[in-house]
């Protein structure tokens, strides 16, 4: 029998919503879903259990459990249901996610392609050099709004298209921050619930589809273009797609890469604030890298060790998404337990990231474990999982980190920055989609030479 | 040293191929990685190591002998 984890917070408690109430661990994991996720590995070891409603959800971590996760095929654990709070979001008819030969497929024919990397990594630095060109010489921005309109640029021009990019500005941004925020667990009882932040979600998706419509209107009055200007959107109205269904199939494409990068960004930047040292090292290496004037475009593509320790560091610590989950199609065998078909299973990045015996001082930002021979990511391949791992590894952890690269070489060389007076930064964990709470705000100025 | 590929994980990017063409080859039909020099020389050594370490997948191994 697996054990079931204890419950903090009453299912009956008078803070939960009505909608919610006896719904086991649920209104816990909408508070304080960090708690209950180390809570389960504590008292119930590599494999324990909670309740979401009438599911019961199996959480496995640690090397063992977490590679049998991982390598179990789809017509195993299917990932496409275990979550309901995506649905309403892309839109029905728009899968979730594609099965494993499908992404694959994807990633053969465009844009995550290893050979279209060059031109991302120019786009990218020209769309952050685009964001800082209206910096002066001090000033204050805040993480979240920054790199969350930064990511929706690089998203958009790199996986739909220049055109289509050209089209967008910060309202874009700012209405899909909206649409990530509808992420109430809440959704494991009811995805159209009437609450608040489901009825922001649905306005949000209609004001994205009228965008969306607008374009595509004044793309259809203007008529055929030539073959090598067109770009994806081209490619749907053509198809016969309607305004709906483009914006679905969009909002999927950006979803993966855009809270992810853009949390991932602010949270490097917060944990190089708080690490004067690393910062100072990273520094100094951008400096010697880009001494002889190379480009970014050119050296986000490559080694920059000092640079990408800090970011797996950052990680590993700060992983974007806190849990993946299954619906177990078949009965599954795992560490001596059969977990009946209908069970959902999950991994847990943010507690196997901090398993004490793989990452020596697990709570401590150590960019040192990543260098040899300690290489804690490599050795710990099925612990160190802030991409996941396995067939269902992220496959766009290569743009990310190209990404990353790209960003931190531009905004650290030409400014400095530091904490406002106060700031302490935090996530706010109350959504399934994880974001920086605001106010997150940094202070910059630009270098002289 | 020993090279290893996980083919159950492999998600075909193919970078490998970019850092040591000699050891690492693909499968088109397949979609997969291929080990075509499961003993590289000694020389080889960085760049096997960088192609492990920058496997999207993380779906190559380096074994002592």
């Amino acid at each position: 029998m697996i054990e079931e984890v204890s419950m903090l917070l009453d299912d009956q408690d008078p803070s939960v919503p009505a909608i919610i109430k006896g719904t086991g661990h649920l209104p816990e994991m909408r508070v304080d879903p960090i708690s209950l996720f180390h809570r389960v590995r504590e008292e119930c070891g590599d494999i324990g259990r909670f309740r979401l409603a009438d599911r019961e959800v199996v959480l496995v971590t640690g090397a063992e459990a977490n590679e049998a996760f991982f390598r179990a095929p789809e017509d195993v654990l299917d990932q496409a249901a275990a979550y309901p709070f995506m649905t309403p979001i892309f839109g029905k008819g728009v899968v979730f996610d594609a099965s494993p030969e499908e992404r694959q497929q994807m990633l053969k024919n465009q844009a995550l392609r290893g050979d279209m990397m060059r031109g991302h990594a120019q786009t990218i630095e020209a769309e952050i050099r685009r964001m800082v060109a209206g910096w002066g010489d001090e000033g204050e921005i805040d993480l979240l709004d920054f790199f969350a309109e930064l990511t929706i640029y690089t998203t958009s021009s790199c996986l739909i298209g220049r055109p289509f990019r050209e089209q967008l500005d910060g309202s874009f941004a700012e209405i899909y921050h909206r649409l990530e925020h509808g992420t109430d667990a809440i959704a494991y009882v009811d995805p159209y619930a009437d609450i608040d932040s489901f009825r922001i979600r649905d306005e949000a998706r209609e004001e994205l589809v009228a965008k969306v419509q607008a374009i595509i209107s004044a793309r259809v009055a203007r008529g055929e273009i030539a073959k090598e200007d067109r770009d994806l959107l081209d490619v749907l109205i053509a198809v016969g797609y309607d305004a709906d269904m483009v914006t679905g199939i969009f909002i999927s494409m950006m979803f993966a890469g855009h809270h992810t990068s853009s949390g991932t960004a602010s949270w490097a930047m917060i944990e190089l604030l708080r690490n004067p040292s690393v910062m100072a090292s990273v520094v100094e290496e951008l400096d010697t890298l880009y001494a002889d004037g190379s480009e970014v475009s050119f050296q986000a593509l490559r080694s920059i060790p000092v640079l990408e320790s800090a970011l797996k560091e950052t990680l590993r610590l700060h992983p974007p998404l806190i849990i993946l989950m299954r619906l177990v199609q078949q009965d599954f065998e795992l560490l001596g337990h059969t977990i009946a078909a209908g069970t959902m299973l999950a991994a847990s990045p943010r507690v196997s990231n901090r398993i004490e015996d793989d990452f020596p001082k697990a709570d401590e930002f150590d960019p040192g474990r990543y260098i040899d021979p300690r290489q804690e990511d490599l050795q710990n391949r099925w612990t160190w999982i802030p991409f996941g791992a396995g067939k269902h590894r992220c496959v766009g952890n290569a743009f990310a980190m190209m990404q990353m690269k790209a960003i931190f070489s531009v905004i650290l060389r030409d400014f400095a920055f530091e904490p406002v007076d106060g700031a302490t930064y935090a996530d706010d964990f109350t959504k399934m989609v994880i974001q920086l709470a605001q106010p997150a705000r940094v202070r910059y100025r630009r270098r002289t030479a | 040293m020993r090279v290893v590929a996980d083919t159950a994980i492999c998600q075909g990017h193919q970078l490998c191929q970019g850092e040591a063409p000699d050891v690492f080859g693909f499968d088109q039909d397949a979609d997969v990685v291929t080990v075509l020099d499961e003993h590289p020389d000694e020389s080889r050594r960085a760049d096997v190591q960088q192609a492990v370490r920058y496997c999207p997948a993380f779906a190559l191994s380096l074994e002592e002998d």
